[in-house]
C-alpha cells in the first residue's frame, strides 16, 4: 500500500527541525531511518499529518569522545555503528546487538536514535542501552534535557520524548576495567524480531565477577534489568555452576507476553537459559 | 508536490513527486524501470532492493523524496544482455532462481555484499542475503551462484 499523504519537512539543522517539529500541527512523526516508521504508514498503521525528515540533519550522525563517555548521534546509521572504531574498543556489545538487528539493507538506513525512539520491546537496542546505563540527550523548545535510560522507556512504543521534543545523542559511560560482553537472541528465522534476548556486560577480577550488568530484550512492555540475577553474580566466582544459579533469577520482575512466537512461561524459561549463556560469554567461560 | 533531481542507471531525471511516493514506485511507475519489483508491503522480502549512493536498500521503505541528489542504480543498470553482470551470469550459469521474482534483488543484494566482502563464506553469503527471500529454490543455488561470482570478481577460479 502506499501511504496517506502527509506534509513533508526536510531540516539541515536540529533548530530547524524543532522548528519544523513545531509548525507541523496535531500528529508529526519524525523520519530517522525510516525503517520502521515507513513500513507502519504504508500499513495506514500510522498516518501522521507532517512527517520531519531528519536523513539531511548532519549533526545528528556520528560517534565521538568526551572523556569517558562515548557520545552517539541519534542519525548514525546501524551499518555506521558496527563500522565504528570507537564503538568497538569503548562498547562492543551495542556493535554486537547492533549485528543482529534485521538485515544489510535495513541497517543501511536505520538509525541507532531511531530504533531507541521507536521502543519496540523486541527491538535489540534498548536493552542494551539499558544495561550500559545509557543517557538520552533530548532537544525541545525549551532547551536541552538528559534522561537515564530506566526512565527513557516509559511503556510499549513509549518513551520519556514529549511532543515537540527530539533524540538528538545518546551519551554511553564507556567500561573502564577488564569487561566482556555478549548478546544473545534467540528467534527462529533470518531477520525476525528477538522472542527474547539478553545483554551482558561482565567484569572479571581474580577469577571473581566483580561485577554484572544484564538487559533483557522482550521481557516486559519496556526492556528490563535482570537485577536479582546482577545481585547473586557480584563477587560470585566465575564458575558455570555460580553462573547457572544467578540465571535462574533472571525473570524475577519480569512480564512477558504471549503471541504467536511464544507464551509467557516459555519466555520465563527463554531468559533463564540465555542469561546463563550470555553471562558464561561475557566472563570467558 | 516536491521536485527532485536523481541519476538512476546513469541518467538524471528532474521530476515532481508527492512526498508519499515511495523509491519503487517512483522507478517502475515515473520511469519505467520495471525491472525492480515490489514483494511485500513490510520491508522484509528485499525484491525492491536497489543501490542508493552505492548501498543495497529496499526501495519500498525510502521515500523517492529521499533520492533527492542522490545516485540510484537499479537491476537494469547493472549490466546489459550482451555483457551480463558477473552476479547476474552467475546466477544464470548456477540457476540461482526458478520463478525469477525475488532475482533482481538477490543480485543486487548480493553485489553490495561483494563489495564490502569480496570472498564471503558460505555463512557470510548466508547472512549477508538474510533480507532477501526467495521461495522457491531453497537458496542453495542462489549461494552457489554468489560463490561463484566471488570466485570471477577476484579473478580467482570460481567454486561452485
Amino acid at each position: 500500500m502506499i501511504p496517506a499523504p502527509f506534509a513533508y519537512a526536510r531540516p539541515t539543522t536540529v533548530d530547524e527541525a524543532l522548528q519544523a517539529i513545531a509548525d507541523g500541527g496535531e500528529d508529526v512523526k519524525i523520519l530517522a531511518g525510516g525503517q520502521s516508521l515507513i513500513p507502519v504508514m504504508r500499513l495506514r498503521l500510522a498516518a501522521p499529518e507532517t512527517v520531519v525528515d531528519l536523513t539531511r540533519v548532519t549533526e545528528l550522525r556520528g560517534v565521538r569522545e568526551e572523556g569517558d563517555t562515548l557520545v552517539i548521534g541519534a542519525m548514525t546509521t546501524h551499518h555506521d555503528v558496527i563500522t565504528d572504531p570507537l564503538i568497538a574498543q569503548h562498547a562492543p556489545l551495542i556493535a554486537e546487538a547492533t549485528e543482529t538487528v534485521a538485515d544489510r539493507q535495513v541497517r543501511r538506513r536505520g538509525t541507532f536514535g531511531g530504533a531507541l525512539a521507536h521502543a519496540d520491546p523486541a527491538g535489540d537496542l534498548p536493552a542494551v542501552a539499558l544495561a550500559l546505563d545509557a543517557e538520552f540527550v533530548i532537544a525541545g523548545p525549551n532547551g536541552r534535557r538528559t534522561v537515564g535510560a530506566a526512565d527513557f522507556f516509559v511503556d510499549y512504543l513509549t518513551t520519556a520524548l514529549e511532543d515537540g521534543e527530539l533524540l538528538v545523542e545518546i551519551r554511553v559511560p564507556k567500561l573502564s576495567g577488564t569487561w566482556g560482553v555478549r548478546y544473545e537472541k534467540f528467534n527462529r528465522v533470518a531477520q525476525a524480531w528477538s522472542i527474547v534476548a539478553v545483554a551482558a556486560a561482565v567484569r572479571r577480577e581474580n577469577g571473581h565477577i566483580a561485577e554484572a550488568r544484564i538487559g533483557l530484550t522482550n521481557m516486559g512492555p519496556t526492556p528490563l534489568r535482570a537485577r536479582a540475577t546482577e545481585a547473586a553474580l557480584a563477587g560470585a566466582d566465575a564458575t558455570p555452576e555460580a553462573i547457572a544459579a544467578a540465571a535462574r533469577s533472571a525473570g524475577e520482575g519480569t512480564s512477558p507476553s504471549s503471541d504467536l512466537n511464544g507464551q509467557a512461561d516459555y519466555r520465563a524459561h527463554l531468559v533463564q537459559v540465555l542469561t546463563r549463556r550470555a553471562v558464561s560469554a561475557a566472563a570467558g567461560l | 508536490m516536491t521536485s527532485i533531481n536523481v541519476r538512476v542507471d546513469g541518467a538524471s531525471y528532474s521530476d515532481d513527486v508527492e512526498p508519499r511516493t515511495l523509491l519503487v514506485h517512483y522507478l517502475r511507475e515515473q520511469l519505467g524501470k520495471v525491472g525492480t519489483v515490489v514483494g511485500c508491503d513490510t520491508s522484509n522480502c528485499g525484491a525492491c532492493t536497489v543501490h542508493l549512493d552505492g548501498n543495497a536498500v529496499k526501495s519500498c521503505t525510502v521515500f523517492a523524496v529521499q533520492a533527492d541528489g542522490s545516485e540510484v542504480t537499479t537491476i537494469e543498470g547493472v549490466g546489459s544482455a550482451d555483457a551480463l553482470h558477473p552476479v547476474q551470469k552467475a546466477f544464470h550459469e548456477m540457476h540461482g532462481l526458478q520463478c525469477g521474482f525475488c532475482t533482481p534483488g538477490m543480485i543486487m543484494a548480493s553485489i553490495d555484499l561483494l563489495q564490502e566482502n569480496p570472498s564471503p563464506s558460505e555463512t557470510e553469503i548466508r547472512e549477508g542475503i538474510e533480507g532477501n527471500l526467495c521461495r522457491c529454490t531453497g537458496y542453495q543455488n542462489i549461494v552457489r551462484a554468489v560463490q561463484q561470482a566471488a570466485g570471477e570478481l577476484s579473478g580467482s577460479a570460481g567454486q561452485a
